[in-house]
């Protein structure tokens, strides 16, 4: 463990990816295949689930310390993170179990402590922090609940084992796509050559992401190049059939099979086998178009759904690209002829499976005229694919861009704040906002981002100064400030007070100019959400 | 409520009985200063009252021609009716709380204070008293102070990892205390020297002259130009941090060096690729056991959030109060 909680500290304590790539690698070398694999998966943002919960870590801190709950709490609320408060709380231990490797951690210790009873659990972890230093206290709590959060993502992992291994980065994303399991063994498989890979047989292939477009379109050259097609919002997803088994893969790399049995049933029709990639969506047969973003909730959390919820809420498959045919990988063939490959394969498909349309249009001034019925078509935008872009891995710049419809804006009072986490912690970086229903001012969104360090700052002063109550960690504050926010869009919703719910509020600047009479109304959203 | 030693006014902290201002904010006719940062230490005054261990740093500090009393620490003097003494109260050079004593009962002001060994102050001195003000700037359980040896270890890491890759380290600390104790404890560990920013030369001389041993110091500005800082140690203030004068130091790594850096959170959101906890502050153990070892009968909080230390030391039976005294932001004094 120590070991690991070493290689976390010097991942925290720089930004520079190369540095980081480099400690990763570098421990890779060094550590055990056991152990460097179960780093591999919790830094690419594995974890174990329900090892313990957050009042039992509460409790046991409580009585490892005596310190009151409240005094706990308000610790909490300054920190941010559950795991960092424990371990700055904590007596120091004594180092006696530092030596315990990760793996044994990962499958013997942390599996047996999620089956104690609760208050043995408590007990099991105060003995632990009894034993251990505080960089692995805070190491521990972090494996426990469940997010690193050390600034690695999944693609900086995938190089370093590449940079470690010599072997291509994407052959390694491939193989460590869809649920890799983090054995030694596993490991020892991603760093062979190219070539015996039949254990990818289940695998999803690494997405390929568009970037923003920044730049006005015409700076994209000739027309005749590229490809412009919806830009739906739903969940992104590959739909394959290999030797007739059906799998469905969320850009998660989260396995949906069950979840959508229409959307398999079609593709049991098709007349070969095959590998998708598309998006799910909650389908208005009758309108031929999607609905909004949350009747496809009701969807994602159902594992069996019954036949009245397929009724009432049905999905489609809507397919962009075609990235394997009869079990050929086709992803360095130009775009262009995968799509028509993917045409003709699923040509004369039902409703739920069907081909994202090309918007067609003669000119970039045409096109610019197309995307203004984005929303009325329920889309995001548009999607701006070069035809002749093999299908990449990640997010590559260049051949793949999503230029999306300017957003909804509305000027907002500041009326709650709550403390951040992560970079954040510490800070009432969370804000709540409300608009004018009649002469009382009601919620309707929750923002996080938009401000810059120096305005969160300030702002955290301000809110810290001119609290006038408090619930837990969220205070209520004068309604002084007004926020100019943006948003994707917004719906009648009977979950919300004010009876409406935006979708991607983001902060777009603070309207130091406005007072809280200048915010807009209530009325104005219900209008818009009724369309 | 009224206290005839201790009553909050809009100048500051005033003793009526003595007629005299604590640290006052605005210009008063009689002040007894507790040290010399910025926020504590305003110009304008009539008259001074100060610890003899920091009259260099107060003429620093204070206009040329300031009238200015020394005292020994321990000394007795009188203001008014007022007995007054100063002790150490280990913050920085010179730094002292307030013993007042009047008609039996004797208040201290315990000013900024830290229980932590510094090898350029006198140790705090706990003073009995019926009633302790004491400042709460990291009143939260979550600041515990690591030991000294042990952040100078990483600190020296740091700067042999900088002097292999050959980039200048940059460390960002308070230009008055923080400064010159980094520069003690460096000199018990090497003799290397140490670049500083020119906002910290003379208060790193009058530390020399009060006869603080420290490493040799260099001024960076006065290096010649082009002079190329890869493997050195440079010191400066955080108002330096993104400014034109850093852009001698080529692909710095940069240090800062504060209480807060504690908390992993304020550490990456300060952008800074180090952090070390070095404060000049009392920690949460210091901060109670100080009071606890004032055996007071009244506990009054100044400073920061001290909302929670208010509480627990309720929880733990005292008769803990908030003192609102208003002090403008100085960022030398910040943790």
């Amino acid at each position: 463990m120590h070991r690991f909680a070493a290689l976390y500290a010097e991942l925290d304590r720089t930004a520079s990816t190369l540095a980081k790539r480099e400690a990763i690698a570098s421990y890779l070398r060094d550590a055990p295949a056991g152990d460097a694999a179960w780093a591999v998966y919790v830094l690419g943002g594995g974890k174990l689930r329900r090892l313990a919960t957050s009042t039992e870590l509460r409790q046991a801190l409580a009585a490892s310390t005596g310190y009151a709950d409240w005094l706990i709490d308000e610790s909490y609320e300054q920190v941010g993170d559950l795991a960092e408060t424990i371990a700055l709380m904590l007596p120091e231990g004594d180092g006696s179990l530092a030596d315990e490797p990760l793996q044994t951690w990962m499958e013997q210790q942390l599996p047996a402590l999620a089956k104690l009873e609760s208050a043995d659990r408590v007990a099991q972890l105060q003995a632990w922090w009894r034993a251990l230093r505080p960089a692995q206290v805070f190491l521990l709590n972090k494996l426990i609940t469940g997010s690193l959060r050390v600034g690695v993502s999944h693609r900086l992992v995938v190089q370093s084992i590449a940079q470690w291994s010599g072997q291509p980065t994407d052959l390694i994303a491939h193989r460590m796509s869809g649920q890799w399991k983090p054995t030694a063994d596993a490991l020892t498989a991603l760093t062979h050559a190219a070539g015996d890979d039949e254990h990818l047989a289940d695998r999803p292939y690494p997405f390929f992401l568009a970037s923003p477009l920044e730049h006005e379109v015409e700076t994209l050259g000739d027309m005749a190049e590229w490809m412009a097609e919806w830009k739906w919002d739903g969940i992104r997803a590959q739909l394959m059939r290999r030797d007739g088994h059906v799998g469905l893969w969320s850009r998660g790399e989260e396995r949906l099979d069950g979840r959508f049995p229409e959307i398999e049933l079609a593709v049991a029709t098709l007349k070969s086998d095959g590998v998708i990639d598309g998006e799910i969506l909650a389908w208005d047969a009758e309108e031929n178009l999607p609905r909004p973003f949350t009747a496809l909730q009701k969807r994602i959390g159902k594992l069996k759904p019954g036949a009245k919820l397929l009724t009432s809420a049905p999905v489609c498959f809507m397919a962009y690209d075609l990235l394997e045919y009869n079990g050929s990988d086709l992803r360095e063939r130009p775009l262009r002829e995968r799509r028509d490959m993917l045409a003709a394969l699923i040509e004369g498909l039902d409703q739920a499976l069907m081909l994202s349309p090309p918007v067609v249009a003669d000119s970039w001034s045409a096109l610019t005229v197309e995307r203004q019925q984005s929303r009325e078509r329920q889309t995001e935008g548009l999607m701006l694919k070069r035809l002749d872009s093999p299908y990449r891995v990640g997010r590559k710049r260049g051949d793949w861009w999503k230029w999306k419809v300017d957003p909804y804006t509305l000027d907002a009072v500041l009326l709650y704040a709550q403390p951040g986490h992560g970079r954040r912690s510490g800070l009432f970086t969370d804000y709540t906002f409300g608009v004018w229903d009649g002469d009382t001012l009601v919620p309707v969104a929750k923002a996080y981002s938009g401000l810059d360090d120096k305005e969160i700052g300030q702002l955290d002063r301000w809110i810290r100064a001119h609290t006038t109550d408090r619930f837990g960690p969220v205070r209520a504050v004068e309604a002084t400030h007004v926020f100019e926010l943006a948003f994707e869009a917004v719906q009648l919703s009977s979950r919300h007070k004010s009876g409406v719910a935006t979708r991607f509020p983001r902060i777009l600047r603070w309207r130091t100019d406005k007072g809280i009479a200048d915010a807009d109304k209530l009325d104005d959203l219900r209008r818009l959400a009724s369309g | 409520m009224f206290d005839p030693l201790l009553q909050p006014r809009p100048e500051g902290l005033y003793c009526p009985a003595g007629d005299f201002f604590i640290d006052p904010m605005l210009p008063v006719v009689q002040a007894v200063v507790t040290h010399a940062h910025g926020d504590h230490a305003r110009s304008g005054s009539g008259r001074y009252q100060v610890a003899s261990a920091g009259i260099g740093l107060m003429r620093e500090r204070l206009v040329q021609d300031a009238l200015i009393d020394a005292h020994d620490y321990g000394e007795t003097f009188r203001m008014g009716e007022v007995e007054v003494s100063l002790h150490p109260a280990g913050h920085v050079l010179g730094s002292a709380q307030v013993r007042m004593a009047y008609g039996g009962r004797v208040v201290v002001v315990s000013g900024d204070y830290k229980r932590d060994p510094d090898p350029t102050c006198v140790p705090f001195e706990s003073v009995p008293c019926d009633v302790f003000v004491t400042e709460s700037t990291f009143g939260l359980p979550v600041y515990r102070w690591p030991p000294m040896t042990q952040v100078i270890d990483d600190l020296l890491a740091w700067w042999d990892d900088c002097a292999q890759k050959q980039i200048p380290a940059v460390l960002f600390c308070y230009a008055l205390g923080k400064a010159q104790r980094i520069l003690a404890e460096l000199a018990l560990r090497t003799e290397h020297t140490v670049h500083l920013h020119g906002a910290m030369l003379r208060l790193v001389e009058s530390y020399r002259e009060a006869g603080v041993r420290m490493v040799p110091t260099e001024p960076a500005s006065e290096s010649a130009r082009g002079r190329d800082f890869a493997g050195e140690l440079i010191l400066a203030p955080p108002s330096a941090a993104g400014s034109p004068w850093m852009k001698r130091f080529s692909k710095a790594s940069t240090g800062f060096a504060s209480g807060w850096m504690q908390i992993r959170g304020n550490r990456r959101r300060r952008g800074y690729d180090r952090g070390f906890v070095v404060s000049d502050h009392a920690d949460w153990p210091g901060l109670i056991r100080s009071v606890e070892d004032s055996r007071a009968s009244r506990i009054y909080v100044t400073h920061g959030d001290g909302d929670t230390l208010i509480r627990h030391l309720r929880d733990l039976g005292h008769d803990a109060q908030s003192l609102r005294v208003l002090r403008g932001t100085d960022n030398e004094s910040g943790g």
